[in-house]
């Protein structure tokens, strides 16, 4: 399974409801304005590093650099990728739910 | 791999239709098939023809048209929702078509992989 | 479920609901989706996390408000053979709600049991 957020973690719960939910080895991709919980530094950055242990997790870097955020700052074992990568994500971890 | 995918907020107001859109080129551009678009609750207003953007932002509607027309998409609208919000065949831009909510369900069974964008 | 219906595709469904009625449609359009599964013979689950419990709290009164009050469609999916209705215990506490708040009969399961639930879904569907 592959969690997808887009939500900001400071305005919905949409993030921390994932990483309650996602089981161990499930992969996160982080885009919209999901993606500004990938970014080093901030409050939200630090319970995404704890999820980097069980889990393989993304963060779109179109929305971060169209954000003004570097991709290159973003959580330790975070994987930046593109829309192309997002596609074989999803061909690779199967269901996808999305935290809308 | 056949892909279905569910837009549920109409353009400009959200990124939905937009990440939609770029998620349904790259998997085309990656030799998948999109199997169906269905689109549900605001994203029924993706499908209507009278919007006029200014003209130096892209056209949603249009780029889904043209999508439709490329590669031979089915672009669905659900019926229930589109006529709660006005959209008929009346407004109905090109290469969509309206359809039941049955459409989207079979989309889930038909394809290997339902990938929904939101709010 | 594992027999073979009539398409010969039994998948498992899950809706998950995770917003509050009437503040937005998606409780609403979500319950329309759901119905309609019901055509297909699928092995349909339903998730109630987060806000989403408030869907199902009794007593809801909209008259004040000029919005159809769909709370007693959840007590219909019975009859539709849609009855894998699944709440989220840490969902209700946080709330203050109890299974006695709902209006219909439901599966209250711990977070962690939701979390397996979700994974082993074939499509979810969420708004």
């Amino acid at each position: 399974m592959i969690h997808t957020v887009n939500k900001s973690p400071y305005e919905r719960n949409a993030f921390d409801s994932c990483l309650k939910h996602a089981v161990k080895g499930s992969a996160i991709l982080l885009y919209e304005d999901g993606v500004y919980a990938a970014v080093k530094g901030c409050t939200a950055a630090a319970r995404l590093a704890d999820a980097v242990a069980d889990h393989p997790v993304f963060v779109l870097g179109p929305d971060l650099k169209a954000r003004g955020m570097d991709p290159a700052n973003v959580v330790d074992g975070v994987r930046v990728v593109d829309y192309g990568d997002f596609v074989d994500l999803v061909v690779e971890h199967g269901t996808v739910q999305a935290w809308l | 791999m056949k892909f279905g995918i569910l837009v549920n907020e109409g353009p400009y107001n959200h990124q939905a239709s937009d990440s939609a859109y770029q998620f349904a080129m790259a998997a085309l551009e990656k030799g998948h098939q999109i199997f169906r678009v269905f689109f549900y609750y605001d994203g029924v207003n993706n499908a209507n023809r009278l919007q006029e953007p200014q003209s130096d932002d892209r056209n949603l509607v249009k780029m889904w048209s043209k999508l439709a027309e490329d590669h031979g998409v089915d672009l669905v609208v659900c019926v229930a929702a589109g006529l709660r919000r006005g959209i008929k065949d009346e407004n109905l831009a090109p290469g969509f078509r309206i359809s039941g909510l049955g459409q989207l369900i079979e989309a889930g069974i038909q394809s290997d992989r339902m990938v929904a964008f939101g709010d | 479920m594992d027999e073979e219906m009539e398409s010969g595709v039994v998948k498992k469904f899950m809706f998950v609901n995770r917003k509050a009625p009437y503040g937005t449609i998606y409780a609403l359009e979500v319950l329309e989706m759901v119905l309609i599964s019901a055509a297909f013979d699928q092995d349909v689950h339903l998730a109630f996390v987060d806000d989403g419990v408030y869907e199902l709290k009794k007593g809801q009164d909209t008259a004040g408000i000029g919005m159809k009050n769909f709370s007693n469609t959840y007590r219909a999916l019975e009859g539709y053979d849609i009855e894998k209705l699944y709440v989220e215990k840490e969902s209700l506490e946080e709330r203050g709600l109890t299974e006695a708040d709902l209006v219909v009969p439901v599966e209250v399961v711990s977070r962690a049991g939701m979390a397996e639930l979700m994974d082993g879904m074939d499509v979810v569907l969420s708004a």
